[in-house]
């Protein structure tokens, strides 16, 4: 652990003499101070209460190569299923950190879909407005090492009453023969006013060395907007990623952000959610189906700040084999936040003894005149319900599957993508070992 | 079609089934009547397969096979239908998905292609009709919020569509009105043929007013105790239980 962090301390002088010229930048401002925060803080431990549940030791040990080389020579055969082909979208894709521009879509007419670098060079206001304002780094060590490193992910940014056309997809490929590699993206997601878009998120290894991704996505969704985000994890049982997103809401907006957790060896996904202004919507919605050796940790916050704002959070767990899960959700309700209305439920299934889920809700409550509620359950599957499908001539191992799907199905939430949708029936059938189809 | 010898079976240690014999050919209706605990819903989940009963002797052949080495959905696919007395809510399965898995599921075992979307559709209006039912109910979650009515319509509706050789209805009747009563009987009495046979299992004789059985049988304390025709089951409405457990004694 030591070791890794010394090397990224020090290969940060390497990063810096390669920004020509930027250095005195405020936003190399910024990166300095951060790197700081993160020399102080170091990698987060089990000894941190926010991680006690989540052990990073095991994948820090790796000798990680943290500026790998870009890979041209992929094609997009190669890579074509781990992307919605069969719908028109944008596209921003990276390879090993690196933008790809020919495996990339992007556009400037009407909004602006492209890179964070991109950002860097010709949006000082977007820049200057949002980067490193919506993600906090007060006791957040992995948001403060990628903000020191910050240089590449994808920018969007939609003006004023714009509605993207068509899906975004962001993409994340990883791919070494090598060493194992970290990768550190850095995505700034602006809505103004009345705008709208969908952002469908990915990162996936494309073969089995180890890579380590620590992502930060900021995202602003203004005032009457409306954004509806997927975060589609299937990657590889040797791929880690600790993923930080931050939203502000803004007046009467709509956030919508579903997770969907299958593969990577572990997972963290921090997702914090500040509702800033009156009448915000939220919800978070998330389905983890995990096995052998795999680890997946929930991090919400829903932090209301301001009165009639409502956020739903439905959380459901799968997990097999030794798996382990974790679901930390906090809601905090500040004392001016009157009327808010604040839901979360989580739900397990466990189909192994070895499996195990550690379950938090955590709801701070400071204003009188709320409706909060929390709920979790831990359970194994219905034995009736599976003789019932069974006597119906449906085999046990498709009729744990059907149930299992059944089970999660409420917290796919509204995936209004149909591809997606059918995208990730597949997964989870995939997943389940079986070959159904979940729809009718 | 449906040979039970001798059956005997337990539940935790506890005799439940304690020698049935029963035989049903095809084309028939049986009736299964008898007092609360005396067995009747254990042989239905028997012969269904639920594996919390342990069977310590006799057989069950169905179409010349011997069923109890076979899973419960085996079972289903070579055209066993039990119609639950207590049909289990599953929140987040729709009634039409839960039946496309299901019919082609079977077909899959039987070594057929799967029924197209268009035919599965176009057989479970045909279905519904035979049940007025209306066609909302097909993307309904399966039972969820079903009130007792419609869960035993449901019932019937599934075994109109999975075409089975044999039903088990098992107490089907029990808390319909008499206008859900007709409609689940006419269902029921479209469904047979000259192929397939029907056992019903009842409290009461009301039922079998619409269903008319060709045998009566009644179950006491885990044993067919008496068989009849349907004037047996007049006779049990009428006279109640207690005629028959004092025949029994003094045999």
């Amino acid at each position: 652990m030591e070791e890794l962090k010394d090397k990224l301390e020090s290969s940060y002088i390497v990063f810096e003499n390669e920004l020509n010229g930027e250095s005195d930048t405020p936003v190399h401002k910024m990166r300095r101070d951060a790197l700081e925060n993160f020399e102080q803080l170091g990698f987060p431990t089990k000894r941190n209460e926010e991680w006690k549940y989540t052990n990073l030791k095991p994948i820090l040990k790796a000798d990680y190569k943290l500026f790998p080389k870009q890979e041209d020579d992929i094609e997009f055969k190669d890579v074509k299923k781990y992307f919605l082909n069969e719908i028109d979208s944008y596209k921003v894709v990276f390879i090993n950190g690196v933008y790809s521009s020919w495996l990339s879509e992007t556009t400037h007419q009407g909004y602006d879909i492209c890179t964070f670098g991109n950002a860097l060079r010709k949006y000082p206001d977007a820049i200057d407005g949002y980067f490193n304002k919506i993600a906090k780094q007060d006791g957040q060590a992995m948001v403060s090492l990628n903000t020191a490193f910050a240089s590449e992910g994808a920018f969007i940014r939609v003006p004023k009453n714009k509605v993207v056309d068509k899906p975004i997809q962001i993409i994340f490929f990883n791919t070494t023969n090598d060493r194992e590699i970290m990768v550190q993206p850095r995505n700034l997601i602006i809505l103004e006013q009345g705008a709208k878009a969908e952002i469908i998120e990915r990162h996936q290894s494309l073969n089995d060395v180890p890579v380590l991704t620590n992502a930060v996505t900021e995202v602003s969704v203004g005032a009457n907007a409306e954004l509806h985000y997927y975060k589609l994890q299937n990657d590889r049982h040797t791929s880690s990623l600790v993923d930080n997103t931050w939203i502000d809401q803004h007046r009467d907006s709509v956030a919508k952000f579903s997770t969907f957790s299958f593969g990577g060896r572990i997972t963290r996904n921090n997702l914090h959610f500040g509702l800033k202004e009156e009448n915000c919507l939220t919800y978070m919605n998330g389905v983890t189906i995990i096995g052998e050796n795999q680890h997946v940790d929930h991090h919400t916050l829903a932090d209301h700040l301001v009165p009639h704002c409502e956020s739903h959070e439905l959380y459901k767990g799968i997990y097999d084999s030794n798996a382990t899960g974790v679901f930390n959700g906090k809601i905090v309700v500040h004392k001016d936040a009157q009327k808010t209305n604040a839901f979360q439920q989580n739900d397990s299934v466990l189909l192994s003894d070895r499996a195990t889920v550690d379950a938090k809700p955590q709801l701070e409550i400071y204003a009188d005149d709320v409706a909060c509620s929390h709920g979790c359950t831990v359970g194994q599957l219905d034995e009736e319900a599976l003789f019932y499908m069974r006597s119906r001539g449906i085999a046990e191992k498709e009729a744990r599957a059907l149930l299992m799907y059944a089970f999660a199905s409420d917290a796919l939430g509204e995936v209004d993508i149909l591809e997606l949708r059918k995208k990730v029936n597949m997964l989870i059938a995939k997943k389940l070992g079986v070959n159904l189809d979940f729809e009718l | 079609m449906l040979n039970i010898k001798n059956l005997h079976a337990n539940i935790e240690e506890k005799q439940i089934l304690k020698g049935i014999n029963l035989e049903v050919k095809p084309g028939e209706v049986h009736a299964i009547m008898g007092p609360n605990g005396s067995g009747k819903s254990t042989l239905s989940s028997v012969i269904a397969g639920r594996e919390d009963y342990d069977v310590s002797e006799g057989s069950i052949d169905f179409l010349g096979e011997n069923v109890l080495d076979l899973s419960p959905e085996e079972r289903a696919q070579l055209g066993i239908f039990l119609s639950f007395q207590y049909p289990i809510e599953i929140p987040g399965v729709s009634v039409s998905n839960f039946l496309k898995t299901s019919i082609n599921e079977i077909r899959k075992a039987r070594g057929q292609e799967p029924m197209s979307a268009a035919d599965l559709l176009k057989k479970m209006r045909e279905k519904l009709k035979v049940l007025e039912m209306d066609k909302s109910f097909l993307s309904r979650s399966l039972n969820e919020g079903f009130s007792g009515g419609e869960k035993k319509r449901n019932e019937i509706f599934q075994m109109a569509m999975l075409e089975p050789k044999l039903a088990i209805l098992d107490e089907t009747d029990s808390g319909l009105d008499i206008d859900a009563l007709r409609i689940v009987a006419n269902g029921v009495n479209k469904f047979r043929s000259e192929d397939n046979a029907v056992v019903v299992i009842t409290h009461y004789q009301r039922l079998l007013d619409y269903i008319v059985p060709d045998v009566v049988h009644v179950l006491m304390n885990g044993k067919i105790v008496k068989s009849g025709d349907k004037s047996l089951a007049l006779e049990l409405e009428d006279k109640g239980y207690d005629w028959i457990k004092q025949e029994v004694a003094s045999i």
